[in-house]
């Protein structure tokens, strides 16, 4: 990371010439890494949950950096697209397109229900009251065993073949399936990068950066907080579906507490509060753990270290710290 | 602990560049498997087991004794002198990680079979993923969902006891021996529900009475909640259906609450692990059941065989009874691959269905119907002291003969008899 | 119901009693550290298991159980001075998150240091012989040992109460807990005593692991479960609050029991219910002051 970030500050023209590139082209560096990105790679699935995982922290950041709203219970809203998701093909044997709406409309459901009781608390607490909801959520889908297996969570989402437009895609080829998800998350991302340069995006920002003056200029800021909440949960709630497609089961632990500190980790790993970064934390946490735990069972104690010298050495976080040594 | 795979996250130009070229190629051909899958290659066991997390200490033991069934292929002079390789991958403990892990071994490592787990959950998620692509499963731990018909499929086979079978074969002993009145204490997921049923349909004919069922949450740590209340139904049996952990807490509290005094503590499963990680106190006289121990190699010649083998290998240590499951669950199908003389999915399938072995414990075979290994019970009793060695944990006090009467009917399972 | 008597439901009511002395013991640990450096400690539930682990130790070395009561906070406290000074200090400043997100990292190394150490499975820890057994206090027979956790934990908590009750030092953590920058201002070097109240939370944590161990015995996951539970502790009687964490650690003792009693099943959800139900009522908790986190 250090001599990644050192060939990126030497204040050159070159690199300033290469950022301008990057900058203008920056749809097209996207697409390609994205092309490539599973072919470099230990391994396809791993590719696709970077992927996914990667959303699902875009989704959190909108809340937690956009807006400055730490959620400890995201694992609610990624969790409840998952389920819903997969219980629309499993029990209705709805087509996967309709499930993945399924599943954006049950986060977003299920984030206005937590969001309207959550998001007149704040700071700590609005941590803990998303964690205690989300813990509740938990039990919801763990108690309803008929639609949700319980503890031995859903089966049987297999979907074989994907037909866009006439074309049927090979769902279980491991390549096919990573680009048809990874068609679902360059959407979402695009979608999301119009809506924060959309003047509600100035909105948002102007209720974090001081929620006074963003009242006093007449804006509605919990309406705003909790239009925000829903549209995070749309985003973890794509994200749960396309997880449950991947997987082809939703298990219980995809609501564990862990799973919502897990999104946090990985947000502020690549850098709250940036586009990609997000993005960027999920891929280096789970090439972490893939890769330590390939030489120890301990890798635990390595990602947790790399956790704790991050916050303590790059809040910023990785993506953050490029960003700023490059417009420095 | 080092996988025993090479060079899984090196990545060469060269195999850089055939991926890539291979995936444009042949992203949309069914023969890509095919064609990578050269003659002479090993033949590849993946074995996803939980190394880290709570039962790390039995995933490791379960490695163990796959080694030994992969050294035991190997010298037998393997499949017509292919050899044999285990690829060891940790699940977590967790569906999700299964899942990956499972798509990592058939997409990447293009397995031949896979063998493992060690959860309900994580199993059911296994054999999700390896049922939709073709590939043998072998499952080695306890469910009785994963024979329904839903879950099942022809690729499934399930080498562990059931909670039907486990729970059924410690009740007809324990019933007519301390007492028709009996109270449950139960982990409130499948797991113990199923122990439950088990129980009841065992106790059924012997006019058993259940005076109250108690369910407490997964991963439980205080009991003392919910003991008095069990005492004051005074009891003859106590059956304390959940596991691992939640089960060495509720032993230990329900001995220092004296209940042990007044009833009689059953456990459908002793763990070998579990009884050495919680001490001889709270465990002392309660009766379990389990697939394996391994001090019944004084009577049984394949136990002893492979105590021995075991032992040697893995420094004089004794194999655990999930440990077994994985020698068993590898064992079968290798020695099926090896009499079907091909790799072909279908004709290994028909080999193992044809199997009648006894690797470790006396004999078995798989059903038909649900490929559920037809086998023995053990009826355990914990000991207060051990008398030979650290080991010596259990005494073996009854075993239930293999037969295909103790397990749910095919009928009752959805198969088609 | 059968079997459904006074007696039991008294006897019911002391096993909460006994559960929430631990809770009480956990979260007095947790609402210090936030009361005093508006940091939510979510390493808290690793001191709670090093504690465990330490006691572990120190028998293995032919020590005793009541020289782990002494030796246990000490050790632990020390292991959290360390922490504060090094890892959490440099964070002071940067706002409420960053704190919460380093103990959260942090939690995952000790455990897995614990790990390392100690291997993965879990160890018996035999409750002392003298406290071995059930005595009979009226209503029933009730394990001397749990008996003996609710009176440690009164013992501690009448210390501590004297202790900033009686003390100049005690005061100033008081004075802290109100206002830092008045007390600043008063010429007190805040970050010591900042310093010395983590410390002091980390030993009360290593020592209620220490009282739990002989309960469930030990496992390096141990402080995942009571941390999530201590939360909520801490959050129904108000983050910051001493006597808050008091009676909502019996409170949630009792109403898990309670509900152990009549829906089992309802155990878990039960005390999320009841932090989720305090929170929209009254935010700040039963003692908490409003207005703290905004």
């Amino acid at each position: 990371m250090n001599e990644l970030s050192q060939t990126l500050t030497q204040p050159s023209v070159a690199s300033a010439g290469w950022f301008d590139f990057a900058k203008r082209h920056r749809a097209i560096l996207a697409s390609i890494f994205v092309l490539v990105f599973p072919l470099v790679m230990p391994f396809t699935a791993l590719a696709v949950n970077i992927l996914i995982y990667g959303l699902f922290a875009v989704g959190f950041n909108l809340l937690f950096g956009y807006l400055g709203l730490l959620s400890f219970g995201h694992a609610a809203l990624f969790g409840t697209g998952a389920y819903l998701c997969g219980i629309a093909i499993v029990h209705f044997g709805w087509s996967w397109y309709a499930a993945i709406v399924m599943g954006i409309l049950g986060g977003a459901v299920m984030a206005a229900g937590i969001g309207a009781l959550a998001i007149r608390t704040r700071g700590i607490y609005f941590a803990m009251v998303t964690m205690a909801l989300s813990q509740c959520v938990f039990y919801l889908f763990y108690q309803a065993v008929d639609w949700t297996g319980g503890e031995n969570g859903l089966r049987g989402i297999n979907v074989r073949t994907i037909d866009i437009l006439g074309l049927k895609l090979d769902f279980i080829n491991p390549l096919t399936r990573y680009y048809v998800i990874a068609a679902f998350v360059i959407l979402a991302l695009f979608v999301l990068s119009r809506i924060l340069a959309s003047p509600f995006g100035a909105v948002i920002e102007a209720v974090r950066e001081n929620e006074a003056r963003a009242r006093a200029s007449g804006y509605d800021v919990t309406r705003t907080r909790l239009i925000t909440f829903i549209l995070s949960g749309a985003f973890c709630g794509l994200a749960g579906a396309l997880m449950a497609l991947h997987l082809s089961i939703v298990p219980i632990e995809i609501l564990h507490i862990e799973t919502s500190g897990m999104v946090v980790m990985m947000s502020l790993l690549g850098g709250m509060g940036t586009f990609f970064g997000p993005f960027v934390g999920a891929a280096v946490f789970l090439l972490l753990e893939n890769l330590v735990s390939i030489w120890t069972v301990h890798w635990q104690l390595i990602v947790g270290a790399v956790f704790v010298v991050c916050v303590l050495f790059f809040p910023a976080g990785i993506w953050g710290t490029i960003l700023k040594r490059i417009n420095k | 602990m080092a996988k025993k795979t090479t060079g899984s996250n090196s990545i060469s130009r060269r195999r850089l560049l055939t991926t890539a070229s291979a995936g444009a190629v042949l992203a949309a051909s069914p023969f890509r498997i095919n064609l990578l899958q050269a003659q002479e290659a090993t033949i590849k066991v993946g074995f996803p087991v939980p190394l880290t997390g709570p039962y790390g200490t039995e995933a490791q033991d379960q490695v163990r004794a796959a080694e030994v069934a992969i050294a035991e292929f190997n010298e037998g002079g393997g499949l017509n002198g292919r050899k044999a390789e285990l690829l060891v991958r940790d699940d977590k403990l967790n569906p999700g990680e299964a899942a990956t892990r499972t798509l990592e071994l058939i997409e990447k490592e293009k397995v031949n079979f896979i063998v493992g787990s060690l959860s309900a959950s994580v199993q059911l998620a296994v054999n999700n993923v390896t049922k939709e692509r073709g590939i043998i499963y072998n499952s080695i731990s306890q469910s009785d969902e994963i024979n329904e018909i839903k879950d099942f499929s022809k690729y499934t086979f399930h080498e562990a006891l059931t909670p039907h079978l486990t729970a059924g074969a410690v009740g007809r002993y324990a019933f007519p021996k301390f007492g028709k009145k009996v109270a449950f204490l139960t982990a409130d997921y499948a797991y113990g529900h199923e122990m439950v049923r088990g129980f009841q349909a065992a106790g059924k004919t012997l006019g058993v009475e259940t005076l109250a069922d108690i369910r407490h949450p997964l991963g439980t740590t205080d009991f003392s909640a919910l003991l008095p209340r069990i005492q004051a139904l005074k009891p003859d049996i106590l059956i304390i259906n959940n596991f691992g952990r939640d089960q060495q807490i509720a032993l230990k509290q329900a001995t220092d609450f004296g209940m042990k005094k007044s009833m009689k503590l059953v456990a459908p499963i002793l763990l070998y692990t579990g009884r050495l990680a919680a001490g001889a106190q709270a465990f002392e006289g309660v009766i379990g059941g389990t697939s394996y121990y391994w001090g019944i190699e004084d009577k049984v010649a394949s136990a002893k065989a492979f105590n021995d083998r075991f032992r040697k290998m893995h420094g004089g240590k004794v194999p655990s009874d999930y440990g077994a499951l994985g020698y068993a669950g590898v064992k079968t199908l290798l020695m099926g691959a090896k009499a079907a003389g091909t790799l072909d999915t279908d004709k290994v399938i028909a080999a193992v269905e044809a199997l009648k072995y006894d690797y470790y414990k006396g004999p078995e075979y798989y059903r038909k119907c649900d490929h559920q290994a037809v086998q023995s019970v053990l009826i355990i009793e914990s000991k207060s002291k051990p008398e030979k060695g650290e080991s010596d944990v259990f005494n073996v006090v009854a075993t239930e003969e293999p037969s295909e009467q103790n397990l749910r009917t095919c009928e009752a399972l959805g198969h088609k008899s | 119901m059968s079997g459904l008597s006074f007696d039991l439901i008294a006897l019911q009511l002391f096993t909460g009693l006994a559960l929430g002395a631990i809770y009480v013991l956990f979260a007095i640990g947790l609402s210090l550290i936030f009361g005093m450096l508006t940091v939510v400690n979510f390493a808290h539930g690793a001191f709670y298991m090093v504690g465990a682990y330490v006691g572990l130790f120190l028998l293995s070395l032919g020590g005793n159980f009541w020289l782990c009561l002494v030796a246990v906070p000490l050790i632990v406290g020390t292991s959290g001075l360390i922490v504060e000074r090094f890892l959490i200090r440099p964070l002071y400043g940067r706002g409420i998150d960053y704190p919460l997100l380093l103990t959260f990292g942090l939690s995952y190394v000790m455990v897995e240091l614990i790990r390392i150490a100690f291997g993965k499975s879990g160890y018996p820890f035999d409750t002392p012989e003298i406290l071995q057994g059930a005595v009979n206090i009226g209503v029933g027979y009730f394990p001397l040992y749990r008996l003996f956790v609710i009176g440690i934990a009164a013992v501690v908590l009448l210390g501590l109460w004297l202790f900033l009750e009686r003390t100049s030092f005690g005061l100033i953590i008081r004075a802290g807990a109100r206002d830092p920058q008045i007390v600043r201002v008063l010429g007190v070097n805040v970050s010591r005593v900042w310093l010395f109240v983590f410390g002091i939370g980390s030993g009360i944590a290593g020592l209620a692991g220490l009282l739990a161990a002989p309960l469930q015995g030990v496992i390096p996951e141990m402080g995942a479960t009571i941390l999530a539970e201590a939360f909520v502790v801490t959050v129904v009687g108000g983050m910051g609050s001493i006597g808050g964490a008091v009676i909502a650690g019996l409170l949630v003792g009792v109403v898990v029991s309670m509900t152990s009693l009549f829906a089992p099943e309802m155990a878990k959800v039960s005390i999320f219910a009841l932090m989720a139900i305090v929170l929209l009522i009254r935010p700040q908790g039963f003692f908490g002051r409003a207005g703290l986190m905004s």
